[in-house]
């Protein structure tokens, strides 16, 4: 009985101890896609991260940079490894939403903070909602309520709407719905990953379809829209800024150009944050930066910001010091809804050439101010 | 449903199973005559859409491009055989499967490492873009035709390799019984290499044909390589035969499954979860096909009785 209670009391000893060790710093678990399909992205996320993370010049975050190949089990073993042996502070870096609704959930009640880089399932943002988890990406409805409300103002009224069949994908289609004031000449869920895209353009080309929306993050993007090009298919395209980002304009080629996208992000946003990361980026990395890199960016300074109010040892302060997002976001304005999910501008954006690089230009603001709908389900 | 987004859908069907087709022909003749499982066949596919790519910007012409895909997955293909693979083959399969998985992660790290992470540029060539008017009202795409008539010519070919020629009597006599051609004088060394030569070299082709309308980016084998492998299990392991049918079967099977699923389950549920429904049933379709063939006939369809 003694004996185990000395245990017990040396254990916490041990961990209080591990707890003082690094309280004037922040140890950062970074789990993100590094290798094989999609990996562009998690690439994107974790340079922007660490270019912040430099300008910082602040010596006391330590940043654990692990891959999770895309697939939800590895993810999970990586956040237990980060949580037990790593003992980090934050964890964040997830891109893909079936992910994150797998390590999410467990990190957040262990009372670890999770700043979602990029993925922002319904389900977190609604009945899921935790004081530990921060989106500094958007919800994920977002870019596509834009993207519905674009396809009305433009006066379409039948549109043909295809997502892969994942969270991310249910909630693109609802978002459109949402804000999309036409009919739907069809709906299609495709597989994640899938590559070939013939038999849903057959579709659309046999549907009364006059506008196509698709929501198909990375190279399933890019091989839809060479394969829509090429089918002679003549309606206008609709999609949210996944499919025309930086990293895959240059692949999916002269295919994109004309296309509408929404983003709550764009490299000519104008503001003194904005004009310095993308030059520092380019100068740093050798290319153009990508919303997914912008995000990256905008999550690690939020960090910072609450790092210099906040210590992490004291959860409470640190959380409000995250709440009040007081840092120089590179999209502008930007605060946090009441379910930790941004309020921000997202805009409309055309993809044009610049001599011979393909990148996007603002056109309009889509949404103002816009939160999420799941903010009213959320019992914070 | 119109007649023609029926038959749009068949040459869909069709054009999905050909490029199958020349990723499984290599995979069943390297396990029919070696006895090797080769995970990384999906590496060859990568290679030659990359090879593809880089061969077309650099030199402007999609032509070489593919010539460059055969001849750089060929290449890659004897240089794997003759320096790891061909110590394998005498291993059990758990060693084969580790070994050709380390391969994958040494390939893909090292086109990430030429290349970068990101997705590169691959198009069709111009004479082949656009639409081709067919019967029944069907606007096709030309270069998914070419897709077709190449496939079937390199079956053809195939089919004429294995069945009349002396090269084609060796590698039957190999899958039938290694240790006897050897002691009758054919130098087995030799036609295992030309073997997985061939078959890198059309896997690599594969990937340059498919990667002018995808993407062509670092892990763009290996969901390939699974269907491949449902397709030479279908097919009957070591079979051209069999994976040909094997592969029409499961490209039609997929293709169509995806028009009509959701459609069919659109009949007793709400439209939105008919669709997921549907969807999510559509992509296991295969496998459904691949289990209930495997349980008619468990040596798969042209295979040897197990």
């Amino acid at each position: 009985m003694f004996k185990s209670i000395k245990t017990i009391l040396a254990a916490g000893v041990v961990i209080a101890a591990t707890g003082a060790a690094h309280a004037e710093g922040v140890k950062v678990g970074m789990i993100t896609t590094l290798s094989g399909g999609g990996s562009g992205l998690g690439i994107d996320v974790r340079d922007g991260f660490m270019l912040a993370v430099k300008q910082s010049g602040r010596d006391d975050i330590e940043v654990v940079i692990e891959d999770d190949q895309r697939k939800p089990d590895v993810a999970v073993q990586l956040a237990d490894k980060m949580i037990q042996s790593d003992q980090v502070d934050i964890l964040t870096g997830i891109i893909w939403s079936n992910l994150a609704m797998a390590v999410v959930p467990a990190a957040v009640n262990q009372g670890k903070i999770y700043l979602s880089p990029n993925a922002g399932p319904s389900q977190l943002a609604g009945q899921g909602c935790n004081p530990n988890y921060f989106n500094v990406a958007w919800q994920n409805d977002n870019l596509h309520e834009a993207a519905g409300g674009y396809a009305t103002s433009a006066g379409y009224e039948r549109s043909f709407i295809l997502a892969p069949n994942y969270p991310a994908g249910q909630d693109a289609l609802t978002g459109y719905k949402r804000y999309f004031k036409g009919e739907l000449a069809g709906e299609v869920y495709t597989k994640l990953g899938q590559t070939d895209y013939a038999a849903e353009i057959a579709q659309i080309r046999a549907s009364d379809a006059d506008s196509v929306f698709f929501f198909l993050p990375g190279g399933m993007g890019i091989a839809f829209m060479k394969q829509f090009a090429d089918s002679g298919i003549d309606l206008p395209v609709v999609g949210p800024a996944f499919s025309f980002d930086q990293g895959i304009l240059q692949a999916v080629g002269d295919a994109a150009l004309g296309v509408k996208n929404t983003s709550q992000w764009s490299k000519d946003i104008d503001n003194p944050a904005n004009k310095a990361f993308v030059e520092s980026f380019e100068a740093e990395y050798g290319r153009l930066p990508s919303l997914y890199a912008s995000q990256g960016f905008d999550t690690a300074n939020l960090m910072i910001s609450a790092m210099e109010k906040a210590d992490i040892g004291d959860l409470d302060a640190f959380r409000a010091a995250l709440k009040e997002a007081d840092f120089d976001s590179v999209r502008g304005d930007f605060a946090f809804a009441s379910n930790n999910h941004p309020i921000q501008d997202i805009y409309v954006r055309e993809v044009i050439k610049e001599g011979d690089v393909l990148t996007n230009k603002i056109v309009s603001v889509g949404l103002e101010d816009h939160s999420n709908a799941y903010v009213d389900q959320c019992g914070m | 449903m119109s007649v023609s987004l029926f038959a749009e859908q068949l040459l869909n069907g069709l054009q999905f199973g050909i490029m199958l087709f020349l990723m499984s022909a290599g995979l069943t003749l390297v396990f029919g005559v070696m006895g090797l499982i080769n995970l990384a066949h999906g590496s060859f596919y990568m290679v030659g859409a990359f090879a593809c790519a880089a061969m077309a910007s650099a030199l402007g012409s999609f032509w070489l491009g593919l010539a460059a895909s055969l001849a750089t997955a060929a290449i890659a293909g004897v240089l794997v055989e003759t320096i790891i693979v061909r110590r394998l083959y005498h291993r059990d399969h758990l060693d084969q499967v580790l070994a050709t998985f380390a391969l994958i992660l040494v390939f893909s790290e090292g086109t990430r490492w030429l290349f970068g992470s990101f997705p590169i540029f691959l198009n069709i060539p111009d004479i082949l873009s656009g639409t081709i008017d067919l019967p029944f009202g069907i606007a096709y795409s030309k270069y998914r035709l070419f897709i077709i008539a190449v496939g079937i010519l390199i079956a053809g070919g195939l089919y004429f390799l294995i069945a009349k020629t002396r090269l084609g009597v060796q590698i039957r006599a190999g899958e039938a019984d290694r240790e006897m051609i050897s002691a009758l004088g054919v130098n087995i060394a030799r036609l295992n290499t030309i073997v997985f030569g061939l078959g890198a070299a059309l896997a690599g082709f594969a990937g340059a044909m498919v990667g002018a309308i995808q993407s062509v980016e670092v892990g763009m084998g290996e969901p390939i390589l699974i269907l491949a492998f449902v397709v030479i299990v279908i097919g009957g392991i070591g079979s051209i035969k069999g994976a040909f049918l094997a592969s029409i079967l499961v490209g039609l099977g997929d293709t169509l499954g995806r028009l009509f699923l959701p459609g069919f389950f659109g009949f007793f549920l709400e439209p939105s979860s008919a669709t997921s429904v549907g969807s999510a049933l559509a992509s296991m379709l295969i496998y459904l096909l691949m289990a209930v063939v495997l349980f008619f006939r468990p040596g798969g369809l042209f295979g040897k009785a197990a």
